[in-house]
């Protein structure tokens, strides 16, 4: 396999550009062991039996971006949240962009992968933190953290209720033909702190791009941690998105994430549960079309009593596209009085559109409440005809449906401006105004 | 109005309309009544534009115009409007940006501008009044967690809104409570006028002390058996279906 041998041959080169002797790099050469070990993984491995990867790893994929790339604030804006202040740590290529960002380390640390790997102050959180939750045994993770070196490093110190949200936006050019990214991200969140965090990964043209991205989360007692991704990435496109959570006591953690485009988007979110009283909330809405596919698996780890997690993803699928939700929730003997909660609700337009829906519950304690639910069905003709005959044509009638359909995924979303973003994205997939402000 | 003439119509090869003839003119009021099975929620359906019928004979003419090869909603912005028996619940829509996009989807369709939302609201709130609802019930997600009597005032709300030409009330009157009748059917006589046409679907006649017909039609298996004045639904409230079905 071209791209695996490419890869390994290219840590070399990749060591000349990090400080070999940091103890941070015993842990990529560790994690560059365990890829060789692995592989990328193929159709055999039940995991990925439905998301195919050969012709995304048959590409030459660049590892390093050969070009100095800049963008103009102009071009990209469209991209941004920006009828709301937001801290912004902004790459392009992956490398930071300054004139894009807005960073800060008042109050908060809110900065650079790379800047808290080199400084000493932020040794004892790297040591902590650094690759702690993040799997050993994955083959992607494994790769991210081998080549990590730069990405979003946040630390929200405790009590500190962070008054804007952070974006982080990765931004290819396609100055590379076939671009492989990969960031990682390392967010720290203190007991009592609060955050909420916008990311994208968007590409401007039409090259093909592939980002293994990797996200570790500490939600320290009653911390609140707020999440959202967009997904709504280029035809050419790819995204590999691994995101660990770790929850303390009493602690709140809410990721939602949208999927509206790109050729292949896998979202891995796992979430682990270290105390008591514990509430974890995993949302999507896919919408895609031709043949894009977006893979959701999901983890839910309750090994602590008395904790809750709610998963809803709603998914509507056109023309020859497929989705993929599998999610896993364990139940450890010790966590009792458990609620967990799943939904998968799909809708399929097109005959030759797919979904493969797996709910996987291991549950070992006894007195839990877990309950999981799947459907898979068309738009519901009766509503499609009370809608006409209020004098609304059909496609604007299906677009109201699909849209209500959606709704309730985007009733917990917090910022009204991510809401009504996500509200023109759906309205304009779906080729129609919807005639409203929401 | 409406003029339909030997109406056949099925669903999945079951003849269900099985010639239909009625006459509505502008100002009147005309009841349909008939035991349940009778035809007479397809009746509406096929009058509306539900694709999931085939008409295999007949026509339905508005003012005149064939409208039976029409989709639904070209039948809607010609001004056929129909009140659902069991409207349909669509959350995150409110009531008012649903009537929004009704409206001006109507307008577009007749190349109007969008109706200027100053006007819009007057509307809304012309029209909330005359059905008794306040403000908070416009604000709510269209028909969600909304009790039988909500449900049948907003659909009546809607054609307060939209000024049908020809409005059929479905059932109407099914799931409400004597205090929800009265306002609905207060409402749709503020509606009526010499330019409109009314056409009340119902089993009983309790609706029609409320909404006087001029006219009151009997369906049984498809076929309009009996026609008469108001005074006939008296006679079916009195001596129920039972009788018509043995003279058909």
């Amino acid at each position: 396999m071209q791209l695996e041998e490419k890869l390994m041959s290219s840590f070399v080169a990749f060591e000349s550009e990090v400080d070999t002797l940091a103890p941070v790099h015993d842990v990529r050469e560790k994690a560059l062991k365990s890829f060789e070990k692995l592989g990328f993984p193929t159709k055999k491995n039940e995991e990925w039996k439905y998301t195919p990867l050969n012709s995304l790893l048959k590409e030459d994929f660049h590892i390093f971006s050969k070009h100095d790339n800049t963008v103009e604030f102009k071009d990209v804006k469209q991209y941004f949240i920006h009828d709301i202040d937001t801290y912004k740590i902004v790459f392009v290529d992956g490398v930071y962009n300054s004139f894009l960002s807005e960073t800060t380390h008042e109050g908060a640390d809110i900065c650079l992968l790379s800047a808290a790997l080199a400084h000493s102050k932020y040794q004892k959180n790297i040591t902590d933190y650094f690759h702690k939750i993040a799997s050993k045994n994955d083959a992607f993770t494994s790769l991210n953290t081998a080549f990590a070196k730069e990405g979003a490093y946040i630390h929200i110190p405790e009590k500190k209720i962070l008054e804007k949200p952070i974006q982080i936006i990765h931004f290819s050019t396609g100055n590379d033909t076939a671009l492989m990214l990969q960031p990682r991200n390392l967010i720290i969140v203190g007991k009592q702190a609060e955050v909420q965090i916008i990311e994208r990964h968007q590409s401007l043209s039409n090259q093909k791009v592939f980002t293994n991205s990797v996200t570790e989360i500490f939600a320290d007692q009653r911390a609140q941690v707020d999440y959202y991704k967009i997904q709504n990435d280029q035809e050419e496109a790819s995204l590999i998105d691994n995101t660990y959570i770790r929850q303390e006591k009493e602690s709140n953690a809410k990721v939602h994430t949208f999927s509206f485009g790109g050729k292949l988007t896998r979202n891995n979110l796992n979430f682990y549960h270290n105390d008591e009283h514990i509430e974890s909330t995993l949302k999507g809405i896919t919408i895609i079309e031709n043949k894009q596919l977006v893979d959701h698996h999901t983890l839910v780890h309750h090994a602590s009593p008395n904790c809750e997690s709610h998963q809803d993803y709603k998914g509507i699928y056109a023309d020859t596209s497929t989705g993929v939700f599998n999610g896993k929730v364990i139940v450890e003997k010790e966590a009792q009085k458990t609620n967990a909660f799943q939904q998968n609700n799909n809708i399929l337009i097109d005959d030759k559109a797919t979904i493969n829906s797996k709910p996987q519950l291991e549950i070992f304690a006894d007195d839990v409440k877990c309950s999981h639910g799947c459907t898979i069905g068309q738009l519901d003709e009766d509503a499609l005809f009370y809608l006409r005959t209020r004098g609304i044509p059909k496609k604007e009638a299906k677009a109201l449906l699909t849209y209500a359909f959606a709704n309730n995924v985007l009733e917990s979303v917090q910022i009204p401006s991510v809401k009504s973003r996500i509200n023109k994205i759906i309205a304009t997939k779906l080729g129609v105004d919807l005639g409203f402000d929401v | 109005m409406l003029s339909i003439d030997n109406l056949h119509a099925s669903v999945e090869d079951k003849s269900i309309l099985n010639g239909i003839s009625l006459d509505v003119k502008a100002g009147e009021v005309h009841a349909i009544m008939g035991p349940n099975g009778s035809g007479k929620s397809t009746l509406s359906a096929v009058i509306a534009g539900n694709e999931n019928y085939e008409v295999s004979e007949g026509a339905i003419l508005l003012n005149g115009e064939d409208i039976g090869e029409l989709d639904a909603e070209s039948r809607a912005h010609k001004g056929i409007f129909l009140s659902f028996q069991y409207p349909v619940e669509i959350p995150g829509v409110t009531v008012t940006n649903f009537i929004k996009t009704a409206i001006n989807a109507s307008r577009k369709a007749q190349g109007l501008d969008e109706m200027p939302a100053k006007e819009m609201l007057k509307k809304i709130r012309e029209k909330a009044t005359l059905l008794e609802i306040d403000s908070r019930f416009l604000s709510r997600s269209l028909n969600q967690g909304f009790s039988g009597g909500e449900k049948k005032r907003n659909e009546i709300f809607q054609m307060a809104m939209l000024e049908p030409k020809l409005a059929i009330l479905d059932e109407t009157d099914s799931g409400l409570d004597i205090d929800a009748l009265r306002i609905v059917a207060n409402g749709v006589n503020k509606l009526r006028n010499e330019n409109n046409a009314i056409v009340v679907i119902t089993h009983y006649q309790r609706l029609l002390d409320y909404i006087v017909p001029d006219f009151v039609h009997v369906l049984h298996e498809g076929k309009i058996v009996k026609s008469g004045t108001k005074e006939l639904a008296m006679e079916l409230e009195e001596k129920g279906y039972d009788w018509i079905k043995k003279g058909a």
